[in-house]
């Protein structure tokens, strides 16, 4: 690779980065918190997009089109929440099922189109690829995103922390357990993806004005990506992080990465079945060469 | 403060695997009662502490706790009136968080979650005083992950969060059979100790004879799915192992020699 195509393209990596790294921390509640593997993310990380890009198109505000992608994002959640907890449906089922319908009405939101485009020049846009250079650093697409994330781990750093937020690691951690201590697990785990989900639906709507429009296919393997997220960041970055903020932000330092190591995207999809393999893999050679005591209890019945 | 009236339990009813664990339990316990219970393998007791705590709805029959009919209620709403410690010391913790946060979490057994912070600094030391009683010194561990703790220190975390906040029944499902016997006489010994100290109601079910006798202030033998035996008071202090042994070998017409109970 010419390393000065390296040099190019790593500000644009970055930002992208930084902005599937804000999705990967919605992946990181579900996957990690809840113990819950939700694929509606890939529905999701379209619903955000398009909520937002119509909105501003028919004039609304920056902030009201970012709030309504969130609520868009928790509704999605909350379908599969009720999928799975009302209606007993397994998780991944669930959030495939979600993920499916969500495609119809991604298409609706987006007026029947595969794709609509928003011109940076004529709308109030948080971030864009235009404004990766020779832009004050204020409006800089890295500086925004990194504030952006970084507002969004001190608020779940906060929340994680309140009786709520305990209930919902608790149920994550050991249903059994949870039950036992009055918690309503149902409600809890619909909590969690509502948030996870919302928060995906935000990095969507932050993606969709960073490249100027919105497409239907943009949610395609978010999943994929952010489980790459938070594994690399665990991975790489997990020693130094010992409290929960930092956690996070290791993901989010782990979707960075992803997008470095794939500057080149006719590489995309074998770096992402490698890294799919990786992930696969690790469970066993955690047990095999880190022999730590075991995470997650619970389990069985009592 | 508890009352079965006729609980029934089929499970997989209709099968080729039903199952009838319980045909009929009535019990009633009075307010400071401490209850073992005994008895074979699938004879119904944890079958009975989960029809109690709700682990699943029963089929026939009344639950009733201090006055509240609780057969209808969730297992969720039902552990606002239940302390309980599991045989399986992986169930009754939450592994990848702090002990504080699992007090935390069982002090507030009963009550809505909220947004205020999940822990403060003066329950941290309540806390600390809590967990000397344990002598396991885990009271200098107190952000210490429940996942480093042994089978031991996380069951005794366990009866110490069952009872944090008085229950109105204390459910102990062989909360020491997964222990060695040194720890098992310790945890048994907090649990003691803690029932008398607060005046609990309490159920454990043991595979341990001797325990069954020496501990509590009633006795209850169950076998296939019906209590057959009831003793309580003076003729329960004079009871001895081999009268139980005997009593089982009544009911279950022998087989019961080569249970694992022998062992005890």
């Amino acid at each position: 690779m010419d390393i000065r195509l390296l040099f190019n393209a790593l500000p644009g990596a970055c930002a992208q980065g930084l902005i599937w790294g804000i999705m990967a921390i919605g992946v990181y509640i579900t996957y990690q918190i809840l113990d819950l593997a939700d694929l509606t993310v890939d529905g999701t990380m379209c619903t955000g997009g398009a909520v937002c890009v119509m909105m501003m198109l028919s004039g609304h505000s920056l902030p009201v089109s970012l709030l309504c992608a969130f609520a868009a994002g928790m509704l999605a959640g909350l379908a599969t929440g009720l999928f799975h907890t009302a209606m007993g449906i397994p998780a991944i089922l669930s959030g495939i099922l979600t993920q499916l319908g969500l495609y119809s009405v991604n298409l609706r939101i987006m007026g029947g189109k595969a794709n609509q485009a928003i011109n940076v020049s004529n709308y109030p846009l948080l971030v864009s690829l235009r404004y990766i250079r020779d832009v004050p650093f204020y409006k800089n697409a890295i500086f925004v995103v990194i504030i952006f994330a970084l507002l969004i781990t001190a608020v779940l750093y906060w929340f994680f922390g309140t009786e709520l937020g305990c209930a919902i690691r608790a149920t994550g951690s050991n249903p059994n357990m949870s039950r036992a201590q009055g918690i309503n697990t149902n409600v809890n785990k619909i909590i969690g993806l509502m948030l996870s989900n919302g928060i995906v639906a935000l990095a969507s709507a932050l993606l969709a004005q960073y490249q100027g429009f919105v497409d239907i296919n943009m949610g395609r393997g978010a999943i994929v990506i952010g489980l790459a997220a938070v594994i690399i960041g665990q991975v790489l970055i997990g020693k130094l992080a010992h409290n929960f903020a930092s956690k996070l932000l290791a993901v989010v330092a782990g979707a960075i990465i992803y997008y470095i190591v794939i500057l080149n995207p006719n590489d995309l999809k074998l770096l992402s079945a490698l890294v799919v393999a990786v992930f696969l893999a690790i469970p066993e050679l955690k047990n095999r060469y880190f022999n730590r005591a075991p995470k997650k209890g619970g389990g069985g019945n009592a | 403060m508890l009352r079965l009236i006729g609980v029934k339990k089929t499970f997989n009813p209709g099968t080729v695997n039903e199952k009838k664990a319980l045909l009929g339990i009535d019990l009633t316990l009075n307010e400071g009662d401490f209850v073992t219970v005994i008895g074979g393998n699938g004879a119904g007791k944890s079958t009975m502490l989960n029809a109690i705590a709700g682990v699943w709805p029963i089929d026939e029959g009344e639950i009733i706790i201090d006055g509240i009919n609780v057969t209808r209620l969730p297992e969720y709403r039902r552990a606002k009136y239940l302390g309980r410690v599991f045989q399986d010391p992986m169930t009754g913790t939450a592994a990848s968080m702090q002990i504080e946060e699992n007090l935390a979490l069982a002090s507030r057994r009963g009550l809505r979650r909220t947004l205020k912070s999940g822990i403060n600094s003066a329950e941290r030391e309540r806390y600390k005083d809590k967990l000397k009683i344990l002598d396991l010194g885990l009271e200098e561990r107190l952000t210490a992950k429940v996942g480093l703790l042994s089978g031991g220190q996380r069951q005794a975390l366990t009866l110490l969060m069952a009872t944090l906040k008085k229950p109105k029944l204390l459910l102990l499902d062989e909360h020491t059979a997964a222990l060695d016997p040194k720890t098992a006489a310790k945890v048994l010994d907090a649990t003691d100790k803690i029932i008398a100290r607060d005046n609990l109601t309490a159920i454990m079910i043991t595979h341990n004879m001797k325990d069954a006798i020496t501990h509590g202030n009633r006795l209850i033998m169950m076998h296939e799915g019906r209590i057959i035996y009831d003793v309580s008071g003076e003729e329960k202090k004079s009871l001895k192992v081999s009268d139980l042994l005997e009593k089982f070998e009544q009911v279950s017409g022998g087989e019961f020699a080569n249970d694992r109970m022998m062992l005890a």
